[in-house]
């Protein structure tokens, strides 16, 4: 059943796409060529389209293009009316998405042995093949739900933790390591393999359903706070299950981008770990931030809140020479970076030197709040690094936390016995005067008090975040 | 074998490209490769084109034309809102 290319052309078109993958990936190392990097990586994959269109004879064209059709539909769709703040949900579900497709891919691959009655003669290694695909496929769908649950609000975003919660991802990583071995290398030792109780179809399904548990419990015990690891790591395995069913298909191009995002994906885990100094096997198995605080309170509690109204800050922020902005996620959930970039214009026609520093893992997913900042228009080099602001923190006159809260808290530093100990921080506390914007006195994405609040040298600026701005802007404007 | 040689080879390329793309690309980033892991649209597609096998079952269609949706929702998603977000930063480079 050949197309209108032959294998060898297949090939050659392949090699084309997986080299513009590359350049574009290699282009995104700068912002200047980032946009024609993602240009460049876009037609590689139309290039892996048509070749995979042209290079066999189309059984079911109405189907593709039905497929297409509608898959086209609903991505441009989404990418037009998503919001920037929304971003992380979309990353979530998009790669879940990925993992559904490979999944689906591995499922025909097997549906079609088996139909055909080649099941019982197909080498072990491919079953072993399909089997992993439509594993990391199950489990990158499933714990992209949960994530994007979690992230879209729409699932609880502590930790959900359950006594014996690893003996059952023990059990269940040991029942799908005999399912496969089963549907693998053992189908021509086991002599009852065709008529057994369990035929090897519904082994598939048992593979399938496992994962999509092992996906679910994998993810609900993650609290919110260490979101941008999960979604990384996520990304990282919607990679590798597209390289999985590359080995499905014996095709190249599979191969080496699924390797590609699947390398991206655990660099960026890595830097997400690093920025929270913690280990992955730490946040993937902790609860992280699911025990609240309870005793650690009275002994922080010790200093007294001071509350702030929009007129004081008005006059704090006049008097300012220096300004850092340190924005979180809050920020992002009250969608004021708008106005964020407003007030810091007012401030420096005011003639105050107005920065932004940047926490690796404020917001919900890596570099979450430069896109927000990039959509008002901030311009590059007013963001900074935190490492770039910490060694002159001191000298700066009022810092503004804007909806950020375990980024800049200080227990971090000081003390052993807060969950935080040991996270790199934004040290706020060191300028003159903190404002710090707040909804209320209730503990952040993680659950963690903050010690940052009582401290002599900081004014809580109660309310929404856009109205309480909204308010500073009108102050800022009339006098 | 070699497919595993493959494998390896570009794991290495990715480490050693990614590594390198500042903090502030990083949501950037990830949408894009996001893009690109739907390459599995290639298995999807030839599921359905027939290169797998007789691929005329009505399992195998209804499979393979939802894993076509999932992979250009991926895809086209993907690389739609890369640009989006990177038409946001290079706006305002050219400003400066």
């Amino acid at each position: 059943m050949n197309g209108i290319l032959d294998i060898n052309l297949q090939d050659f078109f392949y090699i084309v796409s997986a080299a513009l993958f590359v350049f574009g990936l290699k282009m995104m190392q700068k912002s200047e060529s980032a946009r024609k990097g993602n240009l460049i990586s876009a037609i590689g994959m139309l290039v892996a389209v048509i070749t995979a269109l042209l290079g066999s004879q189309i059984l079911n064209w109405q189907w593709i293009l039905l497929g297409l059709a509608i898959g086209s539909l609903i991505g441009a769709l989404s990418s037009r009316l998503v919001a920037m703040t929304a971003m992380p949900e979309m990353v979530a579900l998009f790669n879940g998405f990925g993992g559904m497709a490979s999944l689906l891919v591995s499922w025909s691959a097997f549906h079609q042995l088996y139909t055909s009655g080649e099941l019982a003669t197909s080498p072990w290694n491919q079953m072993v093949i399909i089997s992993l695909t439509l594993l990391i496929g199950g489990v990158t769908f499933t714990g992209s739900l949960i994530a994007w649950g979690k992230l879209s609000g729409k699932l609880t975003t502590r930790p959900v933790l359950f006594p014996g919660q690893n003996i059952v991802n023990f059990l269940i990583l040991l029942a799908l390591l005999t399912a496969i071995l089963y549907l693998g290398p053992l189908q021509g030792v086991l002599l009852n393999y065709q008529n057994g109780i369990l035929s090897p179809y519904s082994i598939f399904i048992i593979i399938m359903v496992l994962s999509g548990i092992l996906g679910i419990l994998s993810v609900i015990p993650i609290g919110g706070g260490d979101m941008p690891v999960v979604i990384s790591l996520l990304n990282s395995y919607s990679g590798m299950a597209a390289c999985a069913a590359g080995f499905v298909i014996s095709n190249n191009v599979l191969i080496v981008s699924g390797a590609l995002v699947g390398s991206s994906g655990i660099i960026l885990t890595n830097i997400m770990c690093k920025a929270m100094n913690r280990s992955l096997t730490n946040v993937l198995f902790s609860g992280f931030g699911a025990a609240s605080t309870g005793k650690r309170k009275n002994k922080d509690q010790q200093g007294e809140v001071k509350a702030l109204s929009v007129e004081d800050a008005y006059y704090l922020l006049e008097a300012a020479a220096s300004v850092v902005i340190v924005p979180g996620y809050g920020m992002a959930v009250a969608q004021a970076q708008h106005i964020v970039q407003e007030i810091a214009q007012l401030l420096e026609e005011n003639g105050a030197e107005v920065d932004f520093a940047i926490h690796p893992v404020a917001g919900r997913m890596p570099g979450h709040m430069n896109v927000l900042l990039a959509e008002a228009k901030v311009p590059y080099d007013k963001l900074r690094e935190m490492d770039d602001i910490n060694p002159r923190i001191d000298q700066v006159d009022v810092a503004v936390v804007i909806g950020a809260n375990d980024v800049v808290n200080p227990a971090a530093r000081t003390d052993k016995d807060s969950p935080l100990y040991g996270m790199p921080v934004i040290n706020v506390e060191k300028a003159k005067t903190v404002i710090v914007l707040k909804r209320s006195m209730n503990t952040g994405f993680a659950g963690i008090d903050n010690p940052l609040f009582y401290m002599d040298n900081t004014r809580m600026l109660f309310g929404d975040a856009k109205a309480t701005l909204q308010a500073l802007v009108s102050e800022l404007k009339s006098k | 074998m070699l497919l595993i040689f493959v494998l390896v080879l570009s794991t290495f390329l990715g480490f050693e490209i990614i590594a390198k793309v500042p903090s502030q690309l990083h949501t950037p980033l990830m949408s894009g490769s996001n893009a690109i892991s739907g390459i599995t649209i290639v298995g999807a597609l030839v599921s359905l084109t027939g290169a797998l096998g007789t691929g005329d079952s009505t399992i195998q269609i209804a499979l393979g034309t939802a894993a076509v949706v999932f992979a250009t929702i991926n895809v086209v998603g993907g690389y739609m809102v890369t640009e989006r977000m990177l038409a946001m930063f290079t706006k305002k480079e050219k400003k400066e």
